[in-house]
């Protein structure tokens, strides 16, 4: 995580996706890490689809993007990284589908918790929502929770847990007051608020740098930062 | 990772997009506008106990370029001090680079808003302070590039201000840019450009504007920009001779025209002429019965 003054948001997914290994793995990682449970739950969503075929499209997907390296087709010019990614994932369904073909699951690296996902899908409020809005409102959840996991891996590194439980009691939960965090963790509201603060901060740190690294230009950073904090956000 | 309700998304999504002003004198009460590179709040200065309008770079730009663009905007704000400028009070930056700068708060309407439920003469006024705050700024050197009615607030007390000097260039080679439909043909980014702006101002603010001033606001949007006012001093005093019922330089009156200009202008010397004449008349009757 970069805490400069100003997000990093110029490193280029598609550099990153074309570089060396390390990068090129990283990059998959975080794109990985915010993309597939919008994917996977939007499918789901449809109701077309098994939990069971849904899990095994996800994971392919994944693996034949890392293998196919189809990724780094990608043109900004032409959509934002999120609209290609969605894109990319409708057609494999549909070939994969069409072919009736099952891949082995378990073929990527990274191990992903359906089960998670599963229950999910039973607590998400989706009345109302067509599939377009639904995957959208599953991105925002993903790069939001995302965050929150980059915060935590922050505190723990730097010994900033006190911070983190503050944030997350208050920002998360939702659930205390100033005076009754300060009772808990034997501080006072002043510390509360200054703890409270710093978390913040970091956090908006590490959103900003986020979605730095899944765009590709200036302009769809800023458009990724308004379609996910903005007025019209979902 | 961990699943977030859709009350913590929201919390986490205000959180991100609040400005933290935590460590300041300012407390943030409410957004009250939004603009291509800024969002304004409402808020507390703790240090005065006063309300301002604080504008906060957008979190989706806080690059350093625009950065300094928007301390710029601050500069070349608090450079003009004139009574239908909002004054600037304060400028700073937030943690992540974000600039803001803290104003006058002004409570009112915008000139769109208020040219609804106005009459003409009192929307005329309003223009010529509009059209003297602006050539104030010319004097200064400074363009602002972006007139329009929702970047003019009338105020409580019918105070007349310009917001929003965004892209207000003070000469030194800006691009062109602005709001479609206000923006010269010619891609002027001088003074000429807002001659432009307020000429198309102009226009809106009645369906069917008198001829003199609807004559006014085209030679002021006049398409080529050697054809229009070279100044907005030009156009605030022919606009001003509009009001005072004299010739303005934009059209070229009939006869018939330049009669009924002296009679509105001269009414009250007519009307003590009239009841003479009339009581001559009735006095020479009297005479002759």
């Amino acid at each position: 995580m970069n805490s400069a003054r100003f997000p990093t948001t110029r490193s280029s997914i598609i550099d990153a996706l074309s570089g060396d290994a390390s990068a090129r793995e990283r990059a998959f990682g975080t794109v990985i890490e915010l993309y597939w449970k919008p994917l996977y739950k939007s499918l789901r969503f449809k109701g077309t689809v098994s939990a069971e075929d849904a899990e095994d499209l996800t994971q392919s997907f994944f693996v034949a993007a890392l293998e196919k390296t189809t990724l780094t087709s990608f043109d900004p010019a032409k959509a934002s990284f999120r609209t290609f990614i969605r894109m990319l994932f409708d057609r494999h369904v549909a070939n994969e589908w069409k072919s009736r073909t099952r891949l082995k699951r378990g073929g990527g690296a990274t191990a992903l918790d359906f089960d998670a996902a599963e229950q999910e899908l039973s607590r998400d409020a989706t009345a109302s929502l067509d599939p377009e809005q639904y995957f959208e409102r599953e991105w925002a959840r993903s790069v939001f929770a995302a965050a929150v996991d980059r915060l935590r891996a922050w505190a723990d590194a730097h010994q900033k847990q006190t911070q983190f439980a503050i944030f997350t009691t208050y920002d998360i939960d939702g659930d205390a007051s100033y005076k009754s965090i300060a009772a808990q963790h034997g501080i006072t509201e002043a510390t509360v608020t200054n703890y409270l603060a710093a978390a913040r901060r970091q956090f908006r740190a590490i959103l900003l740098d986020l979605l730095g690294e899944v765009t590709a230009s200036d302009r769809e950073y800023r458009a990724e930062v308004r379609a996910l904090l903005g007025k019209d956000a979902l | 990772m961990s699943w977030l309700s859709d009350d913590a998304v929201g919390r986490l999504r205000d959180i991100a997009e609040w400005p933290d002003f935590s460590g300041t004198r300012y407390t943030i009460r409410r957004e009250i506008g939004r603009g291509g590179m800024g969002v304004v709040y409402e808020a507390e200065d703790g240090a005065l106990d006063r309300p301002v309008a604080i504008k906060v770079l957008d979190n989706a730009v806080t690059t350093p370029r625009a950065a300094e663009r928007m301390r710029r905007e601050a500069q070349i704000v608090a450079g003009l001090e004139h009574p239908a400028i909002v004054p600037v009070h304060d400028v700073g930056e937030l943690a992540g680079g974000r600039v803001f700068y803290a104003m006058k708060l002004v409570r009112g309407v915008t000139l769109d808003a208020f040219a609804r439920d106005h009459g003409l003469p009192e929307l005329v006024r309003v223009f010529l302070r509009i059209c003297e705050a602006v050539a104030f700024a010319h004097a200064a050197g400074v363009v602002h590039r972006d007139l329009k009615p929702q970047n003019v607030m009338i105020g409580e007390f019918g105070s007349v201000l310009v917001m929003d000097w965004g892209l207000a260039t003070s000469g030194d080679g800006e691009a062109f840019g602005g709001t479609p439909g206000f923006m010269p043909p010619d891609r002027a980014v001088d003074a000429t450009a807002d001659v432009y702006a307020l000429g198309v101002m102009l226009r809106s603010l009645g369906a069917k504007l008198p001829r003199r001033l609807a004559a006014i606001a085209n030679k002021a949007a006049a398409h080529e920009a050697s054809d229009r006012y070279a100044t907005a001093q030009q156009l605030a005093d022919d606009v001003s001779r509009y009001v005072d019922g004299v010739s303005v330089s934009a059209y070229r009156e009939n006869v018939a025209e330049k009669a009924l200009l002296w009679l509105e202008r001269n009414r009250a010397l007519v009307a003590v002429l009239i009841a003479y004449i009339v009581m001559r008349v009735i006095v020479f009757l009297w005479i002759r019965r």
